[in-house]
């Protein structure tokens, strides 16, 4: 009997099926959604009004394409980014092989330093990037994509703590042994590493890579800060358009970043999920 | 894990360039807001290091403590509204069926991965004054108009003569509001570890034993949780604390936040020394949050050693 009920009796562990548990959990979800999904269906309203549907158009997103400045500063975050993603898998991929292999005196300073652009508020990283350049002289008039050096060098600073975070975690499951086997078997200490070691790390340091890229795509805080007028990131750019006004050129860009985003966390997700 | 010593060449190989970058790009940088926190600024540019903590002193002045006990009000009370939805929503990913149990995570983690600044900006189109809130507000009062009349109480104007939209932008709600809505995912995940870890069996012998729900969820799955409700807490209110782009984007004249003074003594203000001396302090109160977790977890690990 208790058997044929079983599927209409909630458990006293049931709280999945609980009325407030669920209702809770969608609410949540709308609330974290609810104003995305509107930001992205009005990009392709046509009315200038954010707020009454008249129809779909793609109008915006060729005002979108058409703004120079726009497409400039794009252009811009897509080739800091670019950069610092590769350098940052580098950097981030020696600390991490450093960590996991060796013991080292002032291990745990060194540890504790590398996690510490994760932790530091972005604003006062931001605000340390703009004095140092400010006091060291950094040349402001380079010409293009050497201007962008200090706003890449900054992105670098914070991404690649993140990036040897997501390796090191890939490493532990390392098996020595392997190492050792091709050691055994004549391999040199580099043809170890770049045909055992690298192989192994690849998932970590492309999710590391991806996880770098969006990082610095997204940025605006310590970009505002390190950025000058001839070198606006599309962050900064849509900021300074939020500031003067709210329209669907606005939720045009804004849309085409978000999907950006969307693509690469996919890719990094179901590169981590295959591990 | 071998010594250093055993392969030198691929330890420096190894050691240098990330130390080095360290050291130039961000040790450097902090250590020279540091150093100028102690200066004074002279004319329009120039700065002179006194070594005196006049700064330190400023910020202890009424208006910026204001400011200090504003900005941990707002990042306190988002973090008492991330834990309380936070934990709603951690059990109903726990106790969802465990082939739906990934997507919801990842519907949670999602929004976290787009854009601050879009998200922020997402809101205000959201909160404005003719904004979706306030249509759809306008939309109810018109309803509750109609019906007024319908029972012939039409006259009265119970609900004013007008509709009067809300005011949920450009003030103390919006601000607390958006870092909610930007936070949440952050107490989210760690809440969710905890109770994904937690041994359910605790709570069957709790309820087997005559205790209610209620007390079950306070002595039982509460302290159970109480790792990921303590990362939860420091990695919501750490990050709130500092934020800059909310207050900036959604909050009014009095709802400016210890970053948003930051921001104006390094861009308009110009007094980049007490710019400094307030990042260094928003640093350490920073750091001491997380010492605190980290004294909290040494303590209870050797509380559960003995």
């Amino acid at each position: 009997m208790i058997g044929a009920r079983k599927h209409r009796v909630m458990g006293p562990l049931d709280y999945g099926r609980r009325m407030w548990v669920r209702l809770s959990l969608w609410a949540t979800l709308i609330f974290l959604y609810a104003p995305i999904v509107i930001l992205v269906a009005f990009s392709f309203n046509d009315s200038r009004r954010n707020i009454v549907w008249r129809g779909f158009t793609f109008k915006y997103y060729e005002k979108a394409w058409n703004n120079d400045a726009l497409i400039e500063a794009f252009t811009n975050s897509l080739t800091i980014a670019l950069i610092s993603t590769v350098v940052s898998v580098i950097l981030g991929m020696m600390t991490a092989v450093l960590l996991w292999r060796f013991r080292f005196p002032g291990k745990a300073p060194f540890e504790g330093t590398v996690s510490l652009p994760i932790i530091v508020p972005e604003i006062c990283m931001g605000v340390a990037m703009m004095t140092f350049f400010a006091d060291i002289g950094w040349p402001r008039d380079l010409p293009w994509p050497l201007n962008l050096g200090a706003i890449t060098i900054a992105h670098i600073s914070f991404s690649f703590p993140f990036v040897a975070m997501v390796v090191r975690a890939r490493l532990t499951h390392f098996n020595p042994e392997l190492e050792e086997a091709a050691r055994d078997l004549g391999a040199s200490q580099w043809q170890s590493f770049r045909d055992v070691l690298v192989p192994y790390m690849r998932p970590g340091l492309l999710a590391g890579g991806l996880l770098a890229f969006t990082l610095s795509l997204d940025d605006f805080v310590i970009t505002f800060f390190t950025s000058g007028p001839e070198t606006v990131t599309f962050p900064v750019k849509v900021y300074s358009m939020i500031r003067f006004s709210v329209t669907p050129e606005v939720n045009a860009a804004s849309t085409a970043l978000i999907m950006i985003t969307i693509v690469l966390t996919a890719i990094a997700l179901r590169l981590q999920n295959r591990t | 894990m071998e010594s250093w010593r055993k392969n030198p060449r691929l330890f420096w190989l190894f050691a240098v360039p990330p130390s080095f970058w360290l050291l130039l790009f961000f040790l450097v940088p902090l250590a020279l807001v540091w150093v100028l926190s102690f200066g004074e600024k002279v004319g329009l540019v120039d700065v002179v290091i006194t070594w005196q903590p006049d700064n330190y002193m400023r910020a202890l002045d009424p208006l910026y403590l204001q400011i200090f006990a504003k900005s941990f009000w707002f990042a306190g009370l988002t973090t008492a509204v991330c834990l309380v939805i936070g934990f709603a929503v951690a059990i109903a990913i726990t106790f969802a069926p465990a082939r739906r149990r990934p997507l919801l995570l990842m519907l949670v983690m999602l929004p976290f991965w787009t854009n601050l600044l879009i998200r922020t900006y997402a809101l205000i189109a959201v909160f404005r004054s003719r904004g979706f809130v306030n249509a759809g507000l306008e939309n109810l009062w018109q309803w509750a108009n109609g019906l007024l009349a319908l029972i012939g109480l039409g006259e009265l104007q119970l609900l004013g003569t007008e509709f009067e939209p809300l005011q949920l932008l450009y003030n103390n709600f919006a601000v607390v509001a958006g870092l909610v809505y930007v936070h949440l995912p952050f107490m989210v995940l760690p809440l969710y570890a905890a109770l994904d870890r937690m041994d359910r069996s605790y709570i069957e012998a709790s309820l087997d034993l005559g205790a209610g729900q209620i007390r079950t969820f306070g002595s039982v799955v509460i302290p159970l949780a109480m790792p990921g409700i303590v990362s939860g807490v420091i990695i919501t209110f750490v990050p709130a604390l500092g934020s800059f782009l909310t207050p900036d984007l959604l909050g009014g004249t009095d709802s400016q936040m210890i970053a948003n003074v930051i921001e104006r003594q390094f861009k308009s203000a110009n007094d980049w020394p007490f710019g400094a001396a307030l990042s260094f302090i928003l640093m350490y109160i920073t750091f001491f949050a997380i010492a605190l977790r980290a004294l909290w977890v040494g303590k209870r690990r050797r509380g559960l050693a003995a």
